[in-house]
């Protein structure tokens, strides 16, 4: 009889155990139900963190499992934020408009309701009409329909494009950058209809939430260790069934699994797709936590971290890309947050607040060149694993398979 | 005493020169004397008339003397001088007619001219018919520019007069020119201005279209009313997208046609204004929030007569359709129209060929852009397969590059000399030490080398911004590069797209020279093909492959002095080219310089070509483009020019 999932992968019941650990103890030392230990604004940047930590997991399963290195998923991020947004600035809009439109003699009509919220939102772009992509922001089930959906139609439509005409390798992550510079500047223009370069702003406030910030951010950490938990275990259970075999081979020789007789593009698609969605959901629970989002979010600059953090946490494995990602964008907040003191080199000084850039770049590098297991490494050296020795070569003669010194026995 | 003497004096004289000239223009002036004085815009015509038509020599000094404030009139008898004013408040005054100098008086005793400004104008009229026959070339040229500056038809008659005396055949031409453009504006003939525009039409200058569009400004009105001999251009439907529905009915309600009828915010101001006790019209208050509701209210309360009469079939959209209403020319003559709208349609058809073409030399230009940027890249990416993200900070090093040798070395055009030289070594010596120290580690791995040479790139970015700061440091280009080559009105390009057209193509046939016609680039080209096979032919892969690599980048950073002279050197300039770079490359067809040139070409066309197409938005013009890549790559996914069989390399 085959052991049950959990036996033949402890790590998911560690990593679990740990991230139940940690909410507990969050929850606790915070200031909405605990001792008020840990500040309002530090809880946020632990559940935005969290959120990063899904996105870093759907990046690993889709570069670090199926070997695409996808420089756009930030674009489906920052979407899944835009539609949540959309709900949220709608429904807090229309609160305050009917509040105000009530001390009036006649009661509002539906159309002078609408009006008054589009004059609102879209005044600071020069409009007042609605354009129709906003069509169902009334509705906070559609619009959670859509953090799933629109992410994901786009990476459907994105990913049959480029994996049917066999875009591969580079070419796809020079692709993949492409589009999403061109949805940056896109959403960027003031007629995109989603307000330009301002964004949607103000998303902080639920609407018709009386609770102070100190208890909604916790419950926002909540939904954000829940999404984490729930993605590590989707994750988790999709790369160690068939499917996930499939993928990694995939990875290492993609031409040999297309000689069986898998349908390689299916797999490619379904699990663009299917990360696409996972990225979406954490664009929703990040923007809530961080108030506002616009169009910078999706500059590709953003996508190209997501990888860095990957690659400095370990892909190929799924806590290294949860280690990462909050490893990283938790020392970079600390690095240019300015707490640091200044480190005088003779002549020079440095600013760790302008230097930390170059660090983590030159870092980056390091790691790729003599680590490219990454932080996830050294829990192989902990456990004595072994890398196969190949002499030299890597597990597959494709781009993005695994380097020998990436894999283990 | 003195004063009544040479009052007497001159009042003798004055009736002597009168009877023995008949006319002075002291007795021109002083048959206008009062309206002189007087200064009034409305009344002097006839005194400027009169002196510029006395047909004295004199007239242009007085008028010139008269406009710049310089005229004074002597206080007993009032007869008008030229003033100098001296010191301690004496001015000495000359006459106008000998110019000799009549003597000192105290300022007291005189009275200045100053003419207004509206006054000012008339008498720069006046004087252009002097200043066209003038001897001075300069002068009569200038005279050209004030009439075009500021046509009128008063200016017409002077301007023929003196076309057949002009000697100058380049200012024969252009008065000849200005008579032409006149004359379709101001001639009273009709028949005149039709063959004027006959003649013109087709011309491409910017004063020919100004001289044609006011004579064809046109008024929306409405049909009924309207005199039977206007010169009506079409009917007009209201909602057309030249007359609103509400613009309509106010044309309406102005001639009295309609009445004013409340729309819903005045009708909800009424219902508020009747409402009493929580009822209105017998209505409760809260139900009235559905917009049928409340119209339903206000007819109740109109049939009542306590508000003004208002029901969907009086909406204006219904009276609007009841009445005609037409565009007229503001120019009555129908004839003059036509030909000027024929004239203008020829024009703009020909416009729109040289906007064409202007377009296309933009394309071409930015294309020369994209590919300068490119090429490097066409090297290090396109032949050795290296993907170098890094590939614009070497753009923005030799940007910076060429900064810091124009602080050392002033003169521009030596500075640009030293700098492409210099900018080349440096880029090269940096992609060298990459090479050896990142790249030779990850050949065969482009995902890792796009990761490692991207963490280059944003380190190599925040250096640039802790050494140079965040503001755009200036790149100036020598000064013969100023300018721009003009065509016609239309079509111009600026020296210094020529001139990156032109380093484009020394690029070009730079790297041509290179791969096949040297040792370097035969090697080159082996170890790309088959790096062992090179190898065991006495070739050190090694070598080649730091070499190609500096020189691809060393070229990046010459790209990057060409770019900076025209775009801001940031710490962000690299990357502001780098998708685009890449883009160039894999469209065109990555191992290949004529795919990176067609790639260059065609995405710089694209780019044109959309923002042509919608001229406010650039950056829907990049979205629409990077979309239209993405769909390019699906039907060529290896480029335009692909490499087929061995060279493909799989």
């Amino acid at each position: 009889m085959r052991d049950s999932f959990v036996a033949r992968h402890p790590s998911v019941l560690i990593f679990l155990a740990l991230l139940a650990l940690f909410t507990l103890g969050v929850t606790v030392l915070a200031e909405g139900f605990g001792i008020g230990l840990i500040s309002t604004s530090f809880v946020k940047t632990l559940g935005k963190t969290m959120c990063l930590c899904l996105i870093a997991v759907a990046m690993d399963l889709i570069w670090g499992y199926c070997g695409i290195l996808s420089l756009g998923h930030f674009a489906f991020f920052g979407l899944g934020g835009y539609m949540i947004g959309m709900w949220l600035m709608y429904e807090r809009t229309r609160l305050i408009v009917e509040g105000s439109l009530a001390q009036g003699a006649l009661p509002p009509t539906e159309q002078e309701i609408v009006a008054a919220i589009g004059t609102q939102i879209f005044g600071v772009v020069g409009s007042s009409e609605f354009p129709l992509v906003w069509a169902f922001a009334d509705s906070l089930a559609l619009q959670l329909a859509l953090v799933v959906l629109v992410p994901g139609l786009l990476a459907l439509v994105f990913g049959w494009l480029a994996f049917r005409s066999r875009v591969t390798g580079v070419y796809l992550s020079i692709l993949t950058q492409a589009m999403t510079l061109a949805l940056a500047l896109y959403l960027f223009q003031n007629d995109s209809g989603l307000r330009g370069n301002n964004g949607l702003s103000g998303l902080q406030n639920l609407p018709g939430v009386e609770a102070p910030q100190s208890v909604v951010s916790l419950w926002f950490f909540w939904a954000s260790a829940l999404a984490l938990a729930l993605g590590y275990l989707l994750a988790a259970w999709i790369v160690s069934g068939k499917f996930g075999s499939v993928i990694r081979g995939i990875r290492d020789n993609e031409a040999r699994v297309r000689f069986l007789g898998y349908s390689v593009e299916i797999y490619k698609l379904a699990v663009f797709t299917l990360t696409a969605c996972i990225a979406g959901i954490a664009g929703a629970l990040y923007y809530p936590q961080a108030g506002i989002v616009n169009p910078a979010e999706i500059a590709p600059i953003a996508s190209i971290y997501l990888a860095v953090w990957v690659a400095i946490g370990g892909r190929g494995r799924l806590y290294g890309a949860v280690i990462g990602a909050a490893f990283v964008s938790l020392v970079s907040s600390w690095f240019t947050g300015g707490q640091i003191p200044d480190l005088a080199l003779g002549p020079l000084t440095i600013r760790w607040v302008d230097w930390w850039t170059i660090v983590l770049g030159l870092s980056f590098v390091l790691v790729t060149l003599f680590a490219p297991s990454g932080i996830g490494g050294l829990f192989d050296l902990w456990q004595g694993r072994r890398h196969p020795d190949r002499h030299g070569a890597d597990l597959g003669p494709n781009a993005g398979a695994l380097r020998e010194k990436e894999a283990t026995e | 005493m003195t004063r009544l003497m040479i009052a007497l004096t001159a009042l003798f004289l004055l009736c002597t020169q009168a009877m023995a000239q008949d006319a002075t223009v002291q007795s021109v002036l002083q048959a206008h004397r009062e309206t002189i004085e007087k200064g009034s815009r409305k009344s002097i015509g006839a005194a400027i008339d009169a002196i510029a038509a006395s047909g004295l020599p004199q007239a242009q000094d007085v008028l010139q003397v008269w406009a710049a404030k310089e005229m004074w009139q002597r206080g007993g008898d009032g007869l008008f001088f030229r003033g100098v004013e001296k010191t301690g408040r004496q001015v000495e005054l000359f006459d106008f007619d000998s110019g000799q100098s009549v003597g000192m008086l105290d300022r007291d005793d005189l009275e200045q001219i100053k003419p207004n400004s509206g006054v000012r104008a008339l008498i720069g009229t006046a004087l252009v018919q002097f200043q066209l026959s003038d001897p001075d070339p300069i002068r009569r040229a200038e005279a050209l520019d004030a009439i075009q500056r500021s046509p009128a038809a008063e200016l017409l008659a002077p301007l023929r007069a003196s076309i057949p005396a002009e000697p100058d055949p380049a200012l024969k031409d252009r008065k000849m020119r200005v008579e032409r453009l006149l004359t379709m504006a101001y001639d009273p003939d009709d028949q005149a201005r039709i063959t004027a525009i006959e003649d013109m039409s087709g011309d491409l200058g910017v004063d020919m279209r100004a001289t044609l569009n006011p004579l064809l400004v046109t008024r929306i009105v409405l049909a009924e009313g309207l005199p039977a001999t206007a010169n009506i251009r079409r009917e007009v439907k209201p909602g057309d997208p030249a007359l609103g529905l509400a613009a309509a009915y106010d044309m309406l309600i102005a001639a009295g046609l309609a009445q004013p009828i409340p729309d819903a915010e005045a009708r909800k101001a009424l219902l508020i204004e009747h409402a009493a006790d929580g009822l209105v019209a017998g209505i409760p208050l809260h139900q009235l929030d559905t917009q049928a509701a409340r119209d339903a209210a206000y007819v109740q309360l109109a049939q009542a007569g306590l508000v003004p009469r208002w029901s969907t079939a009086e909406a204006p959209e219904v009276v609007v359709t009841r009445h005609r209403f037409v565009e007229v020319y503001n120019e009555p003559s129908a004839a003059v129209t036509e030909a000027a709208e024929q004239a203008l349609d020829e024009i703009e058809m020909r416009v729109g060929l040289n906007q064409a073409f202007d377009l296309g030399l933009d394309a071409l230009s930015l294309a020369s852009i994209y590919f300068l940027a490119a090429i490097g890249l066409a090297i290090t990416f396109g032949v050795m397969g290296v993907i170098n993200m890094a590939h614009g900070e070497f753009i923005m090093m030799g940007a910076y590059t060429g900064y810091m040798v124009q602080q050392v070395i002033a003169d521009h055009t030596l500075s640009i000399l030293v700098a492409i030289p210099l900018a080349f070594a440096v880029t090269f010596a940096a992609g060298v030490a990459m090479e050896r120290l990142v790249i030779r580690h990850l050949y065969n791995r482009p995902l890792e080398t796009l990761l490692a040479t991207f963490g280059i790139s944003i380190a190599m970015q925040q250096l640039a911004k802790n050494i140079f700061g965040t503001q755009a440091r200036p790149l100036t280009a020598p000064g013969w590069l100023d300018g721009a080559w003009v065509l016609n009105d239309v079509v111009s390009i600026s020296y210094i797209r020529i001139a990156i057209f032109v380093l484009a193509l020394i690029f070009l046939g730079l790297f041509l020279f290179i791969m096949r016609r040297t040792r370097l680039g035969l090697e080159t080209r082996a170890v790309t093909q088959n790096p062992r096979m090179a190898a065991s032919m006495g070739i050190n892969p090694d070598r080649i492959n730091m070499l190609t690599f500096g020189l691809g980048s060393g070229i990046a950073g010459i790209a990057g002095v060409a770019i900076g002279l025209f775009a801001k050197v940031t710490s962000e300039l690299g990357s502001d080219y780098i998708v685009q770079s890449f883009m160039t490359v894999v469209v065109g067809g990555v191992g290949n310089i004529w795919g990176t040139l067609a790639g260059a070409a065609m995405i710089g066309t694209l780019q044109k070509g959309i923002e042509w197409l919608n001229p406010s938005n650039t950056l829907a013009a990049q979205t629409y483009m990077i979309i239209f890549i993405i769909i390019f790559i699906q039907f060529r996914p290896r480029g335009i020019i692909a490499l087929r069989g061995r060279a493909a390399g799989d």
